[in-house]
């Protein structure tokens, strides 16, 4: 066989393509063949520098980083849930305690400024002196509040209803001031406490509610900026009764 | 990630540009996600990666350029050079040299080059990544070989002038 014959299996050769019964074949030559021999030497030297000189290119670590969050991402779409229920039960588990620590801090944070109303009521009715200014007429007491408060009210004419004005106070509720005005029906008194409604009142709702507190029947509303919260240990339906008067005060 | 830096280096040589590169093997790893299903177990999975990277490249303006003269004259076996003082004068190339006549050779030759003496394939998982027969592997690389063992001893003639 020729020379040009055995060159033309070299390539086969250095790549390993050839089989057991070739390789036998070519090494006895390549034993014989200087020329052959350095020839398929050479062209052994190309492949491994060729291989050193193409492995020339590295990826950065944040493309690697990019396609691994990218194949991530492709792994696990949203509906994987449904794949681990356990995953499912635990996200549902979590959603609903979130959700139910939001509600019983703000139920517990709206019985905390309850608590606190009632407990200036009392304080006040305990008190020597419950009112500061004293009258039973509203155009008396809305006017001693001005230049106390940081906004106005409108106070009820009571004339045909059963409650009597007995005055008022300046109170403070939650760093902030806020009147306090002291009613009368029959033997019970009734606090109406009107402040600004701030961050810190967010937990009383926005609409009218009504509820006992230590058996004291309150009612509570919001009207533009402010909070409206009536306070009485007398029956319920009086306590609304009150609040529908200054509710409809112009 | 199986393969992520050698396809990025396969990328970058098919592309030669660094963001084409990323694009592609992205594109690569994306499509490879996607057909896993149609992956036949027993199968070369090298094989079937390298081909889809090669198939995308094929499918950019780059890889529409260099398919112009992929396939043509790949049917006669050249033959072998003859012995020549060129030989002395490999031996003596140095990487860069060798880098840079990579980057010229035609893509054909170069993406042979490189699955056989980089990534080691043997001709049937470079049979399977170009979608060829194994005897037209066998002349390509002849002939990828050839052109560039031309191309060196261009070059190192070029350098000792």
């Amino acid at each position: 066989m020729s020379c040009d014959l055995w060159r033309d299996k070299l390539d086969a050769y250095v790549d390993s393509a050839c089989s057991p019964d070739e390789v036998a074949a070519l090494e006895a030559h390549l034993q014989g063949c200087s020329s052959c021999a350095a020839e398929a030497l050479s062209r052994l030297q190309m492949k491994r520098m060729t291989k050193a000189a193409a492995a020339r290119y590295a990826p950065s670590r944040e493309f690697r980083l990019r396609i691994e969050k990218s194949i991530e991402a492709k792994r696990r779409p949203l509906w994987a849930f449904a794949r681990f229920p356990e995953f499912a039960f635990l996200a549902i588990a979590l959603v609903f305690l979130a959700v139910g620590s939001t509600l019983w801090i703000r139920h517990s944070a709206r019985e905390q400024a309850l608590a606190e109303l009632v407990d200036l009521h009392v304080a006040t009715l305990a008190s020597a002196n419950p009112v500061d200014v004293i009258s039973t007429d509203r155009h008396t007491v809305k006017p001693w509040f001005q230049g106390k408060l940081p906004f106005t009210f409108n106070l009820p004419e009571l004339q045909n209803s059963p409650f009597k004005l007995l005055g008022g106070r300046v109170m403070y509720f939650e760093h902030a001031p806020g009147a306090q005005l002291l009613f009368q029906i029959r033997s019970h008194q009734l606090s109406v406490f009107i402040f600004q409604d701030r961050a810190g009142t967010g937990s009383l709702s926005a609409g009218v509610t009504a509820e006992r507190e230590l058996a004291f029947s309150v009612e509570t509303w919001s009207d533009g900026e402010l909070r409206y919260v009536v306070v009485s240990d007398a029956n319920r339906a009086d306590v609304h009764e009150l609040g529908e008067l200054m509710r409809a005060a112009k | 990630m199986p393969l992520f830096a050698n396809l990025y280096n396969f990328a970058h040589w098919l592309t030669q540009d660094a963001a084409s590169a990323e694009d592609l093997v992205q594109e690569t790893y994306m499509k490879a996600l996607r057909g896993f299903s149609s992956f036949k177990q027993g199968t070369n999975f090298r094989a079937w990666m390298y081909k889809i990277l090669r198939n995308t490249f094929l499918t950019t303006l780059a890889g529409l350029r260099a398919s112009v003269s992929l396939d043509s004259d790949d049917q006669t076996v050249e033959p072998a050079i003859p012995e020549t003082p060129e030989s002395a004068l490999l031996a003596r190339v140095e990487q860069e040299t060798i880098q840079n006549a990579l980057e010229e050779l035609p893509v054909k030759f170069r993406e042979i080059i490189l699955l056989c003496d980089l990534e080691e394939m043997s001709y049937q998982e470079i049979a399977e990544t170009l979608g060829i027969p194994m005897g037209t592997v066998m002349s390509r690389l002849s002939r990828a070989r050839k052109a560039m063992r031309e191309l060196l001893v261009a070059k190192l003639a070029r350098a000792s002038r």
